[in-house]
């Protein structure tokens, strides 16, 4: 590997024992991944120093320290010993976390964990890290520009970063995002490169026009079950292009295969025309998405639902967006439910859903809106659920897993019908 | 004995029965990191433990908590003993390097043509090479399943010093 002077004199001690053991790590996964060198970055999202009580009461045990710099110390950066972590070196902010600080009882949450939470929000705060709790902080405040580097996690904001913003990142995990926010640097590899960033499959889309939000989150889990971790383009009847579809497009194709980046001709600022999003490459293979292909996908997504009566309708995944409130609000606007309803979002978001007066109407009609976290990471439904609904293809492709529940998928109208009758009636139209 | 040469990712040696997949592998949401078991709902290795197990598969994909999932298994003692995989991505890579297991990749021979789960696999990450005793060219003793279905004896290869030593 080749380091710059900076990064010699960081992996020197030059700025402490803590960015030198950052720079460690980065350098065991920058020569693991076969990278040939460092790039800048001032743009990371990562979960710094988050801890669950387990990781605290496992290093309380083991190191005789649970604390927050411990955990960074001996799990983030993966050092040998406890380390005093300095501010953050550029622009960070917190991904989603682990419970919503005031329904956490809602969320089976004890209240120690709470008190855990609090505790490292305020070191989150003290070492210069944004708290934004969410896995959209494209839609909470993040919003870098074409062409930047980032440092992010969360597979579904990494999808978006790389293919609407134009941004570039691979997906990060919480170990390199931790040492990026004390160096600054994270491994030119992947996705922060022109030529790994062109399309490698083509996939045609030969359907009734793929419009709603559950078809372009459908069409996206297809495309991550065929394409996995390479970069597909997508072209042909594919419309209604917009920050919502994108979200849940993205979100289920990273989900269901490994998609870091995808091209939709046309629409995508890397993807002007077929030829710039190809680049010189053919395609190793054509891919076509017709009536069959989708009816294929409506019914895996639904494999996991057999009993009609639901308990639990979550919404928000990934973490709802404004108009997502909006619609949720006209559509419960003057009626009661019958099962559980969560929906999940940032606190950016939600600040702004209360003042317009979305979360009053959805909590009149007995639903919860909660912040930070979901049903998959708090591992938390409503005490009792057999049965959920749900209008997130990522979210059906996580949850019934780790909680053990049936799900439904459908449209966000169909989650809310399942809401106010108690029964599922969704099918493919 | 058969040798693949490749590139170690991750130094130390390990050597244990193998656990094959075809199907990537999901961290978060798709094992279970206190057990080291596949959870995902239509994995192949649903409800397989690859603690103390040599991992060989694709690759990984799914969340970017995959590095998250596979450390938390080193504290909890379910990691696997060692990594084989194909494909290099950054979720892998870094997985790897915490997870501190030895990790070999780009091997001269696909490793999932090679080795079938139950195979007797050595893992040497210093030097990228992995050699692999097929299960039928080992006597099996009366002793039941598990390692003790390998006595040192039936060795032809030197034993790692320690299993699991990064």
């Amino acid at each position: 590997m080749i380091l710059a002077d900076d990064e010699k004199a960081m992996l020197d001690g030059a700025g402490g024992v803590a960015k030198q053991k950052a720079m460690e790590l980065l350098v065991r996964y920058a020569e693991a991944l076969g990278a040939e060198r460092l790039v800048d970055t001032n743009n990371i999202a990562g979960v710094p120093g988050s801890s669950t009580l387990f990781l605290q009461k496992y290093f309380e045990e083991h190191a005789g320290d649970g604390s927050f710099e411990a955990v960074f110390s001996l799990y983030d950066l993966d050092a040998a010993e406890v380390m005093s972590v300095p501010k953050a070196a550029g622009n960070c902010c917190h991904l989603q976390g682990g419970m919503d600080l005031e329904h956490w009882a809602d969320l089976g949450m004890s209240r120690e964990a709470l008190e855990h939470q609090r505790e490292d929000e305020t070191e989150l705060a003290r070492h210069g890290v944004r708290i934004m709790k969410t896995c959209t902080p494209y839609l909470a405040g993040n919003l870098p520009v074409q062409g930047e580097h980032c440092a992010w996690m969360e597979s579904s904001a990494v999808v978006y970063c790389n293919s609407v913003i134009g941004a570039r990142t691979n997906t990060e995990g919480r170990e390199s995002t931790s040492a990026a926010i004390l160096t600054g640097k994270i491994p030119d590899w992947g996705l922060h490169r022109d030529e790994y960033r062109r399309g490698t499959h083509l996939v045609h889309v030969e359907t009734t026009p793929v419009e709603s939000v559950m078809d372009w989150g459908m069409l996206g889990y297809f495309i991550g079950g065929t394409v996995e971790e390479n970069i597909p383009v997508v072209t042909g009847a594919i419309r209604r292009a917009d920050p919502l579809r994108h979200k849940h497009f993205g979100a289920a194709a990273a989900s269901s295969g490994g998609v870091e980046m995808y091209h939709i001709v046309g629409v995508t600022p890397e993807a002007a025309t077929l030829e710039m999003a190809l680049g010189s490459r053919k395609p190793a293979a054509t891919i076509k998405y017709g009536a069959e292909e989708r009816r294929r996908v409506y019914e895996t997504l639904n494999a996991n639902g057999r009993d009609p009566y639901v308990d639990y309708v979550m919404l928000g995944c990934p973490h709802a967006s404004i108009d997502q409130f909006r619609e949720v609000a006209r559509l419960l606007e003057g009626k009661k439910i019958k099962t559980h309803l969560w929906m999940f979002t940032s606190r950016a978001v939600k600040t702004v859903a209360d003042m317009s007066g979305f979360t009053k109407k959805i909590e009149d009609a007995g639903g919860l809106v909660m912040t930070d976290t979901c049903s998959a990471i708090a591992r938390a439904v409503p005490k009792g659920t057999k049965v959920v609904a749900l209008d997130s293809a990522k979210q059906v492709h996580y949850l019934p897993a780790m909680v053990g529940v049936e799900a439904w998928f459908g449209t966000t109208e169909d989650c809310i019908n399942a809401a106010q009758t108690g029964r599922w009636t969704g099918e493919l139209r | 004995m058969i040798i693949l040469r490749g590139r170690g990712i991750v130094g130390g040696c390990a050597e244990g029965e193998a656990l094959v997949t075809r199907e990537t592998i999901s961290g978060w949401g798709g094992i279970d990191p206190m057990t080291g078991t596949i959870i995902e709902t239509r994995h192949e290795l649903r409800g397989q433990s690859f603690k103390d197990k040599v991992l060989v598969f694709p690759g990984a994909k799914g969340s970017s908590g995959w590095s998250n999932a596979f450390h938390m298994t080193r504290l909890t003692k379910s990691a696997p003993l060692a990594m084989i995989f194909n494909q290099m991505t950054t979720k892998i890579a870094l997985g790897a390097v915490v997870t501190r297991v030895p990790a070999v990749t780009e091997l001269d021979q696909d490793p999932l043509k090679v080795i079938e789960t139950g195979d007797w696999v050595k893992v040497d990450g210093d030097r990228g090479v992995v050699e692999v005793i097929k299960k039928r060219e080992v006597t099996l003793p009366s002793g039941g399943p598990g390692p003790s279905r390998f006595p040192n004896r039936t060795f032809p290869v030197a034993r790692c010093r320690e299993s699991g030593a990064g």
